[in-house]
Parts: C-alpha cells; structure tokens; sequence
C-alpha cells in the first residue's frame, strides 16, 4: 500500500505554490520562476481499477458540482461523457484479447492530464485564463475564460467542455486547492483500492516500475507506464495492462500530439502576424517624417463643396 | 444609441482600435496585472472537525465529517465529508456512496424523526420516540403470543419467531452488535441482519 497522506487540517495555512510559480500563461509572456517547485503526478493503474466511480462522486463533492440525472446508454458510462460538472469519467471497454481468448473489462478514469506541453493552454487566446504552475498542474482561471472552446481544439484528450449556463470551459484542475495544502486530490483519497495514488511524479514512476513488473510477472508482458513524450510528459499518468496498444482502453490516444493547425495558428502564423503588424507601423511612422500629413488643398474642398451643394 | 460619425472619424476610432490590440498583442498591456488567482481557497479552513463512521454498509468506514456555521440560522451546516485516514477499516478511502453521503445527509427525503402510518392512512405522520418503541414492543409482544412456535411439526424444540424480522444498524461497535443479536434471539428472531453478520 502506498503510505496515504494525512487527513487534512482545518488550520488556515497559505497555499505552498500561486502565481508566483507560473511557468505558463495563456496569450501572454511570463518569465518562469527560477526555482521549479517539486513535480506532481497522479498515476492511475487500469489494472487495479474496479470501476466503482468512487473518484467520480469524491470530484463532484469536493467541487461544489452535481451531474444532473441522465438516461443510461446500456453501458456502465455514466455520465456518457465528460461534461462541465464530471471533470472525471469512467470509461469502460470490453475488450476481447486475441492472444489470450479472455474478454478483459479495461475501465480507464478519464479526465485533464495535464501535459507537460499543455495544448490548451497554447490554444487560448484568453491571457491568463489557462495557466501552467511549475508542479504541473494546467488550471483554469474562470473569471478570464471567454469560452471561445480553442482549448477543446487545442487538447490533445479531448478533455475540456464548455458549460452551456456559464459558457466557460471546465475540467480538472488535480485539485489544485488540496494540493496547495500537501493534500491529494479528491479522487484519489477516495479510491478503495488504491489504483489512483498521487506524490512527486518520480515517486509515482518509481510505484508505476513496481506494478509494472507485477503486471509482467503475471503474464501482462506489454504492461507499462503511460506518459507520452508527444505531450512533453503528463502529470496524470496510467499503468497500462496492454501499453503497446492505448487505443483500446476507449481511445487513449496511441501517441497524442498538439494539433498541427493549433502548433501553426498559435506559433509561425502568431509571429509572422505581428512581424506585419510592426513593419506595417514602422513604414507609417517613416512615412509621415518624410511625406508629412495628407493635406487636403483647398482646391479639392472647393469641389467637395461644390459637389454636396449641387446634390442637396 | 444613435451617434453621427463621419467617414473619417469612424476609419480614426477602428485605426485607433487596431493599434490598441496590437499593441496588446506585443505585449505591452500589462493593464490587468491584478492577476486573479485560480487556485479556490482551501474550502475545509477553519471548519469544525468530527469524526464519525459512514452511515452505509457493515463495513463502517471512518469518516470525518467538516461543518460551518450557518450565520442564519446558527446551526452547524455540514458542508464536507471526506475518508478518515487514521480509521483502520478503510485509510482514508470512501466508496462511491461513502463519498457522496454528503448528499445524503442533506436528502429532502430522508427520515429524520419516527414516522408512523395510522392504519388506513395514506401519509406518515411525525411521532414521538416514547410513542414508537411502545408501539414496536406491543406489536412485538402481540405477533410473537399470537405466532411464536415452541415444537415444530416432529415435536422437536425450536422456539422459533418466523413473523418478525430485525434489522440492525451498521455504525454499531462489536458490544452493540452481540447485544442486538441476544436481543432478537432471545425472541426467538429468526431474520435478523445486523453488524455481528460479518
């Protein structure tokens, strides 16, 4: 069992991490912190997962949220999908192994696994409204959000979504509060079998090498850590039964990358823009020192006059 | 709003606009430095603390229960449960129902005083405890003179009562459950559930 933290005090204690250690901001330029503070990661092991939603109802109480009640559609999903009040989902895949003939139930926690490299954040055109702390964790600042839905564009998972009251975007924010406060997140307490644990991310890798090696021992022998470089690494990461394969554990993406169009709209074309922009301004200020102001010569205002006054 | 605006005046004000954005853009407009902060206020800060076990299955996971005062009505609001990490049963963890039982508490349906539906009634109506255990014990009383079973049909002892069911609670300690187990086989109780089941 991995040593759980101590329950959480009620003392008021300033947050250990704020604005201080940003290393990203959305459409603005920020200068890093000099100091990175110690890096975050919730490791998720699928193998361990029994699926009971534990995290699901732990989220939606410790943020204040509450699904409305839906239809079933004839599968454990529920909700369906990720909406703006489940910023975490269980996602359940029957999976008939070829090799083996064994149907495996794979229930992955989906939610934010928030990137190293966060698409979203790089979609924003907001500034401020994305942020990137230097433990890792991705946060939504909803005051400055527009709800322009970029960020849905710019992720990679396809994890934000924007609510239709407020037309702000949401998704999980690793319990930003709690850890400010050397908790964990909320689901992560919760869960009853420990497939959700949280610490230093090499810690979490080191526990990850652990299950992974139990998982091969056990005839798992494509088990393994997901984190992929695509995305500069994630702060959410999963033990994989079947690591060779993310696509089966209901579309994890094989090796998720910053949509091109984002890469090229938010960088080159950004840039090249405002290369314009600037030459456009400078050409005007160097024009008006040398041809000066256009004059309007009083022959032309005698026509103009001449003119209206023949209309009216 | 009707406002007369030249053709020149209009291309002014959209230059003007233009310029403003890209000077934005460039980053010059560090005009709203009050940055808000994103990360809420730890939420559980200066709450009142209690410990308690969770209302649900028999297996009596430690929860601890945060409240805060409703300036209303002076009452202590429980506004947040969360596992109990030093409770030996569960560390900290919660099932899906133990981690929501915050809404539980709060339910608009749930029973919080001895409900009592008069024979040809169609609603419950509120009554005291004295009048609900009395009244318990008298139906008890009553089924058991008219249905407890000393023999059964080959004549062999069973003192048995096959009429009324117990079920017990399942926050209760191993003392509470021997007591409600003694209780109902005394009865001679047959079904009975409780915290000793397990």
């Amino acid at each position: 069992m991995y040593p759980p933290l101590p329950n959480p005090g009620t003392a008021p204690s300033a947050p250990k991490f704020g604005e201080k250690d940003l290393v990203r901001r959305s459409a603005s330029t920020i200068t890093p912190p000099a100091q990175r503070q110690q890096q975050v990661a919730k490791l998720i092991d699928v193998s361990k997962c029994i699926g009971c939603k534990a995290c699901q109802s732990a989220c939606q109480e410790w943020n204040d949220l509450r699904e409305d009640i839906g239809h079933t559609d004839g599968t454990y999903n529920n909700p369906h999908d990720l909406t703006p009040a489940s910023l975490t989902v269980m996602r359940f895949t029957e999976w008939d192994n070829p090799e083996t003939g064994n149907l495996e139930w794979l229930i992955r926690k989906d939610g934010c696994m928030h990137c190293e490299d966060p698409g979203c954040l790089k979609a924003c055109p907001a500034p401020g409204a994305i942020v990137q702390y230097s433990n890792g964790i991705v946060d939504f600042d909803h005051t400055k959000c527009i709800g322009c839905g970029y960020c849905v564009k710019g992720c990679p998972f396809n994890i934000p979504r924007v609510s239709k009251v407020d037309n702000k975007a949401y998704k999980c924010t690793l319990c930003s509060d709690r850890v400010a406060v050397g908790q964990g997140p909320a689901c992560q307490k919760a869960c009853p079998t420990q497939a959700i644990v949280f610490g230093p991310k090499d810690d979490m890798k080191k526990w990850a090498d652990g299950r992974i090696t139990d998982l091969k021992s056990r005839g798992f022998k494509n088990a393994g850590l997901y984190d992929p470089q695509g995305v500069g690494g994630t702060h959410v990461m999963y033990v994989l039964q079947h690591a060779d394969k993310p696509e089966i554990y209901a579309g994890l993406p094989n090796n998720p990358r910053i949509s091109p169009l984002v890469e090229a709209w938010k960088g080159v074309t950004k840039y090249a823009g405002l290369a314009v922009m600037g030459a456009v301004a400078a050409f005007g200020f160097v024009h008006h020192m040398i041809a000066g102001p256009n004059k309007v010569s009083s022959e032309d205002e005698a026509n103009a006059q001449r003119l209206a006054g023949g209309e009216s | 709003m009707n406002v007369e605006l030249s053709r020149r005046q209009f291309v002014i004000g959209a230059g003007a606009g233009a310029a403003g954005t890209a000077l934005g853009a460039f980053g010059f407009g560090e005009v709203e430095q009050a940055y808000a902060t994103t990360i809420r206020p730890f939420k559980l800060a200066s709450l009142k603390e209690a410990r308690n076990t969770c209302p649900y299955c028999s297996v009596s996971c430690g929860m601890i229960l945060y409240s805060k005062e409703n300036p209303q009505t002076k009452k202590m609001d429980l506004v947040h449960i969360e596992g109990d990490v030093d409770h030996p049963v569960n560390r900290g963890t919660l099932c899906p129902k133990g981690a929501a039982a915050l809404d539980f508490v709060h339910s608009k349906t749930r029973v919080l005083y001895p409900m009592h539906r008069k024979s040809g009634g169609d609603k419950f109506e509120r009554v005291t405890w004295d009048f609900a255990l009395d009244r318990i014990a008298k139906l008890i009383k009553e089924d058991r003179d008219a249905n407890f079973m000393e023999k059964n049909k080959d004549g062999a002892t069973v003192n048995r009562l096959t009429t009324t069911g117990l079920l017990g609670g399942c926050a209760a300690s191993n003392e509470s459950g021997w007591l409600t187990y003694k209780f109902a086989r005394s009865l001679g109780i047959v079904q009975l559930d409780n915290q000793a089941r397990i």
